[in-house]
């Protein structure tokens, strides 16, 4: 799947399109097909997000899981501080990552 | 240390007013990202992997406690507790947000900092000796200088587009303990046989992509001829740099590519052409800015030798404590005052990340540097951070303070005192992560016990070819890459950013995560069973050759 992936403008903070908004969870973000470019147009000049692009990604049992590491690592927060990711929770959330 | 005057302080209040605006107008719509991009750049404003990130100046890296406990603040108020100190002296902020941005600004100005010219093709923040004013061997306190070069680059209106990034250190010391040798201006304060004072000019020396050691294109050029030789070594550059390739576009290409020689004929030539264009400052500025810098009353006159009973003091001390002893032989630098030292708080704690430090030791540091160092600490480039002025008989109650705040890593210099950048952790041009790779080579050293025997042995890690973590220059060096969508770990080996500067070369095939640990291991273990009496793991290393760490490594 193709899922699109920016930054809030005020705060920074790493966002998915959902399909109708964007989210700060990589779960929700949904396959745009080929109109990735017709959205992130439109979002950018809204200033809705900040920076968009498009990336392949998988669902799996766990949720979406983007291709590659670096926009792991934005979806869910630096490994070397699990108390600052989405997850605090789960402890082994850094395996996901690797 | 040195104050704001009202052209300075009216300089960064214009700058926080003019950024405020510019951000205020970016919010409503009025600047696109491609037009805002460049003008939050110029103000240490990034975006990076999880936020927008602040990059705040520390010119040569010094620090007054008021200034310390306000970088705690702002880490409290507008991020998440934290900081990182930087290779550059500097420190970042990883969780900005941008309608913050102005308010920060403002609050750094009001303790006479900013975050102007810390990003974009201009002079950054112009580093330092991290014991300058302190140590022992060095001529004369370089900052004078050092502060001298930031007025002349600060909104420099030749320089603010060069080709590339510009980065300037200035030394005073046959000690190297800035990496001089490795900046595009590499200056050393030196003294001539007539016994005057004058600069000695290293240039196009750099890490990144294309690491080079800078040659020495002017042993002496007087004083009060300093800023002017350094605007003709940046007119040539910025005349002929090769602003067509971005990765051909730093000083260090074009002095090799031309040649030194014919690179230096060029400085001269413009040099000669400056002389009587009125570029130097009047040396009442110097002299102006020189009073900033003087020592304290207490510390000018060293006497003859150590206090005796202040020197019986301290051995007791450390005859108590094995602790502090290690810590007092490690993490002390001589001062010039024979009853002071420069006293080293690491910020490398066992598994730790690498130069990062939480609000509330910030404000600690703050304190123990009223306390204890005249109002005054350092960043120093190997992300640590000094009290540069310490009394001998306060080293006790200090390192007390710093173990029970979890500040008193007893590691300065070995293995465990890593220099990392930031990596993929959090830096949108990293292929692969550093922290995680520094935090389990400490660990594996530490519950070992080799760290001590190893003694000096400098590792330093970067995330990708930039090379923010000096890993061209670590006796052993780690880079990170991306492997097919893997990260993989290149090992080096024989690098150097001291007054024996040298480039770490390749051992091999890269390994992955868990394997770069265990070569490194390795290494330490060619050098154990190979060095000779007193040999560092880097004086091994050259004099048996890199044969024997690949035959372990790989046969």
């Amino acid at each position: 799947m193709i899922v699109l992936t920016g930054n809030d403008l005020k705060s920074g903070a790493v966002v998915w399109w959902t399909g109708a908004d964007w989210s700060v969870h990589v779960d929700d973000a949904v396959d745009v097909g080929d109109e990735a470019d017709i959205i992130t147009a439109r979002e950018e000049a809204a200033r809705r997000v900040n920076a968009p692009y498009a990336i392949e990604a998988a669902r799996d049992e766990r949720g979406v899981r983007p291709a590659h590491i670096k926009d792991r690592i934005r979806a869910l927060g630096p490994t070397v501080r699990p108390d600052l990711t989405l997850k605090p929770a789960e402890p082994d959330i850094g395996n996901w990552v690797i | 240390m040195y104050l704001y005057d009202q052209y300075d302080q009216a300089m960064v209040d214009a700058r926080v007013a003019e950024f405020r605006d510019q951000t205020r107008r970016r919010l409503e719509g009025k600047l696109s990202e491609d037009q805002f991009k460049p003008l939050r750049l110029m103000n240490g404003l990034y975006l990076q992997l999880h936020a927008y990130m602040l990059r705040v100046a520390v010119p040569y890296g010094t620090l007054s406690s008021r200034q310390m406990h306000a970088l705690a603040d702002i880490a409290d108020r507008y991020d998440r507790g934290y900081g990182h100190y930087t290779t550059r002296q500097n420190i970042q902020y990883n969780w900005i947000r941008l309608e913050d941005a102005p308010d920060i600004l403002a609050d750094l100005a009001a303790v006479e900092m900013h975050a102007i010219q810390t990003s974009g093709n201009c002079i950054r923040n112009i580093s330092s000796d991290h014991f300058a004013g302190a140590a022992a061997d060095e001529l004369v306190d370089p900052r004078p200088y050092a502060e001298l070069l930031r007025q002349w680059s600060s909104f420099h209106p030749e320089f603010t587009y060069l080709p590339r990034k510009f980065k300037i250190a200035v030394i005073a010391s046959d000690t190297d303990r800035a990496a001089m040798k490795l900046h595009d201006i590499g200056i050393q304060i030196v003294r001539n046989e007539a016994g005057e004072l004058g600069a000695a000019f290293y240039v196009g020396g750099g890490m990144g992509r294309t690491p080079m050691i800078a040659p020495l294109i002017s042993d002496f050029v007087p004083l009060d001829q300093l800023i002017t030789y350094a605007e003709a070594c940046l007119r040539v550059y910025n005349r002929h740099g090769r602003r067509d390739n971005k990765y051909k576009a730093r000083i260090k290409i074009l002095v090799h590519e031309l040649g030194p020689d014919e690179y230096t004929r060029q400085v001269e030539e413009e040099f000669a052409h400056l002389l009587d264009q009125g570029v130097e400052p009047p040396l009442a500025e110097l002299e102006r800015v020189k009073g900033y810098f003087e020592l304290p009353e207490t510390l000018r006159y060293p006497g003859a030798g150590r206090d005796p009973a202040l020197a019986e003091s301290l051995d007791s001390d450390l005859r108590q404590n094995d602790d502090f002893r290690l810590w007092f032989e490690r993490n002390t630098h001589s001062h010039r005052h024979p009853d002071h030292v420069s006293a080293v708080i690491s910020l490398k704690p066992v598994g730790g990340i690498p130069g990062d430090a939480s609000a509330e030791q910030m404000h600690l540091m703050a304190d123990l540097a009223r306390e204890y160092s005249f109002d005054e600490c350092r960043v120093m480039h190997t992300q640590n951070i000094v009290l540069p002025h310490v009394r001998i008989s306060d080293l006790r109650a200090l390192w007390t303070r710093l173990e029970a705040a979890g500040l008193g890593s007893p590691n300065l210099d070995t293995i465990e005192d890593i220099i990392a950048c930031p990596g993929l952790d959090y830096c949108s041009l990293a292929n692969a992560r550093s922290i995680p790779v520094a935090q389990k080579i400490s660990q594996r050293f530490a519950a070992s016990g080799r760290t001590a025997v190893l003694g000096e042995l400098k590792l330093k890690i970067s995330g990708c070819i930039n090379a923010c973590g000096h890993h061209h220059a670590g006796h052993i060096g780690i880079l990170g890459v991306d492997r097919k969508g893997k990260e993989n770990y290149q090992l080096l080996l024989g690098g150097s950013e001291a007054q024996d500067t040298s480039l770490a070369r390749i051992t091999g095939p890269g390994f992955d995560e868990d394997g770069i640990v265990g070569a490194v291991e390795k290494a330490t273990d060619v050098y154990l069973a190979n060095r000779a009496e007193g040999e560092r793991f880097l004086d091994t290393y050259r004099r048996i050759g890199m044969e024997p760490f690949k035959e372990a490594l790989y046969g």
